[in-house]
């Protein structure tokens, strides 16, 4: 695949240019301390740019065209997968796929959102943008899941729920809406980890766990920073401002206590090091799994309904 | 999820004195032109004698014919009111947005909850307020739908939700997404309990609020022509760059489609709803 750089990469990239060029000349060794140097100075900028990441630019690396989907960390793990298919009601959805996954030797129901990187992929998984199918699937899933006491995880990686004349006719709104009831009350564990984009009632349709685990750079939203500059701010070039706003990085959740928990990402982005990105991943899964695993059915439920009640700000002066 | 919608030219009561009925308290139907004496249309619930069209009302208003005496016999999160947790500013700050609201409404917040009676039959009842930031569901919100079905499980008691909202309350951010989670689930355990939830939508219940509670009610209900769905129509449009066909996502289009059971007149909303209580036997 082709590298593709985000805007604020740029400096960076004309640095790995130039070590490239340098490193193609035919006298190459005449410039090994110069490489070494211009190297030096790559990983130096690489890590300024990504330790200091503005809300903005986590949204675009969050959208990265090379960023894992969830079908690329099931491969990564080299897991067992078995897809299932359909909502049994209407159709198979592809923005959502699900089945029995093997990961190391944890058997579980995996349930995600699957982005395309072709354009045809692309057209194929709609973007990952759920249709009420999606929905609907995922929970007959996680139901299944319950049945035979396996656990559930799902991987969080949508624009948002597709606004569709379909979506609508069948039912979007019903279909979110009966998956976070049911979602609170489902008796076996649920990871729920956000590894790229969070879009809104879309993410959160398969986003109702006992455990919330969001990638460094990935962005988890109640609106996009777009969509939030042209209705907010009345001003569609506020993006960044919107993005700033919005507190949508893992960081910030995580300080509102809506995440439990960052995954590292490596330096230079998730994008940059599948391997890394996918190890932290399954590490951080197994383990907060391993965590659930004593927990009967009934408290799980409980700890998943309280963590829920338990969101939100407010004050409440007596008068 | 927070589409806001917005329709222009949507038609309303406008209120005007007359110079030649000195007394007189006029209000125009902004949908069929009609004049009628203000005191036609209030006796009218709020609807237009003539083309029947219902104008969007506050939550008191609605309360006024809805419960016995008019009100609730006791109030639910009465004293609760918004914090700013994001320190949130777009246009302007979220505590001006706020502090702006609570002068012009004269209430807290978007919703108002409580315990009363229709005809004698005990309900706990939320109620939106579509003039409070759009009827959006923000933290208070989100914490007075899910104390009224505490409250319902508490009571053994049916719970009645009137819904007026654009959605989620995009100044709280990810907070009032989670009040979508927070709300569906602690409807959960109040279905778990075996009891009954009756939901109501008015015009317009959408997007947040629509794709949690509101669409979770055993028995849904709809004023006619509501515009209640997930996404608003505007980014629909814009998404698949079609027109939209005539009455998408209104009340008639969401029964047609096995989404709502009754679509009542508010005229017949208080009756409808004396009947249908009545065939939920005392829990
Ligand atoms: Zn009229």
């Amino acid at each position: 695949m082709e590298n593709v750089y985000l805007p604020f990469e740029k400096p960076l990239v004309e640095l790995s240019n130039r070590i490239q060029a340098l490193k193609e000349l035919p006298n190459s060794e005449d410039y090994k301390t110069e490489i070494l140097r211009l190297e030096k100075t790559a990983n130096r900028l690489k890590e300024q740019l990504y330790t200091n990441l503005t809300p903005y630019q986590k949204v675009q690396i969050a959208r990265h065209i090379k960023r894992p989907y969830t079908l690329d960390y099931l491969k990564i793990w080299q897991a067992e997968f078995i897809e299932l298919h359909g909502d049994r009601h209407y159709a198979d959805d592809s923005a959502i796929i699900g089945g029995f996954a093997t990961i190391d030797d944890k058997k579980l129901m995996l349930i995600g959102h699957q982005k395309g990187r072709t354009l045809q992929e692309r057209t194929f998984r709609n973007f990952a943008m759920a249709n009420p199918e999606g929905y609907r699937k995922a929970l007959r899933l996680m139901k299944l899941a319950e049945k035979m006491r396996l656990p559930v995880l799902c991987m969080v990686d949508t624009p948002g729920a597709y606004p569709g004349i379909g979506a609508e006719e069948r039912g979007q709104a019903e279909a979110i809406a009966v998956n976070l009831r049911e979602m609170a009350l489902i008796k076996v564990p649920i990871i729920i980890s956000v590894i790229g984009e969070g879009g809104s009632g879309g993410a959160l349709g398969i986003g109702v766990g006992n455990r919330i685990l969001m990638l460094e750079h990935s962005i988890y939203s109640v609106i996009s920073p777009e969509g939030c500059a042209a209705i907010l701010f009345r001003d569609q070039a506020k993006v960044e401002d919107s993005a700033n706003a919005l507190k949508l990085t893992a960081q910030s959740l995580l300080k509102l206590g809506v995440i439990d928990e960052i995954i590292a990402e490596p330096l230079g982005g998730a994008h940059n090091d599948w391997q890394t990105t996918a190890d932290n991943l399954k590490k951080s899964i197994l383990k907060n799994l391993k965590h659930l695993s004593h927990l009967e059915g009934s408290v799980l439920s409980k700890q998943r309904i309280d963590k829920f009640l338990s969101m939100g700000e407010f004050s409440e002066p007596y008068l | 999820m927070a589409n806001w919608f917005d329709s222009p030219g949507k038609p309303s009561i406008k209120t005007s004195t007359k110079a030649d009925i000195p007394d007189g308290l006029w209000a125009k139907c902004d949908n069929c032109n009609e004049v009628f004496y203000q005191k036609v249309i209030e006796e009218n619930l709020w609807t237009c004698p003539e083309c029947k069209f219902h104008f969007r009302i506050s939550s008191r208003q609605y309360m006024s014919f809805l419960l016995d005496e008019g009100k609730f016999t006791k109030e639910i999160g009465r004293t609760l009111i918004p914090k700013d947790p994001l320190e949130f500013i777009d246009t302007q700050p979220y505590p001006k947005r706020i502090g702006d609201m609570q002068k012009k409404t004269g209430i807290n917040e978007a919703c108002i909850a409580g315990e009363g009676s229709i005809s004698g039959h005990p309900v706990i009842m939320s109620l939106l307020d579509f003039s409070c930031i759009g009827g959006s569901m923000g933290s208070v919100v989100g914490e007075k739908v899910a104390r009224v079905f505490k409250r319902g499980i508490q009571n053994r008691c049916p719970v009645i939700t009137v819904n007026a909202s654009g959605g989620a309350r995009m100044q709280e951010g990810i907070l009032s997404l989670m009040q979508m989670a927070k709300t569906s689930a602690i409807a959960g355990v109040f279905a778990r309990e075996g009891l009954i939830y009756i939901s109501i939508f008015t015009d317009p219940t959408m997007a947040g609020v629509m794709a949690s509670y509101a669409s979770l009610g055993d028995i849904i209900i709809s004023e006619p022509n509501a515009l209640a769905g997930f996404a608003g129509p505007r980014v629909i449009k814009q998404t698949i760059r079609e027109e939209l066909p005539v009455g998408f996502q209104r009340a008639e289009f969401l029964q047609k489609h096995g989404f709502i059971d009754i679509i009542s007149s508010r005229k017949n909303l208080r009756e409808l709803l004396v009947k249908i209580l009545s065939y939920v036997s005392i829990q």
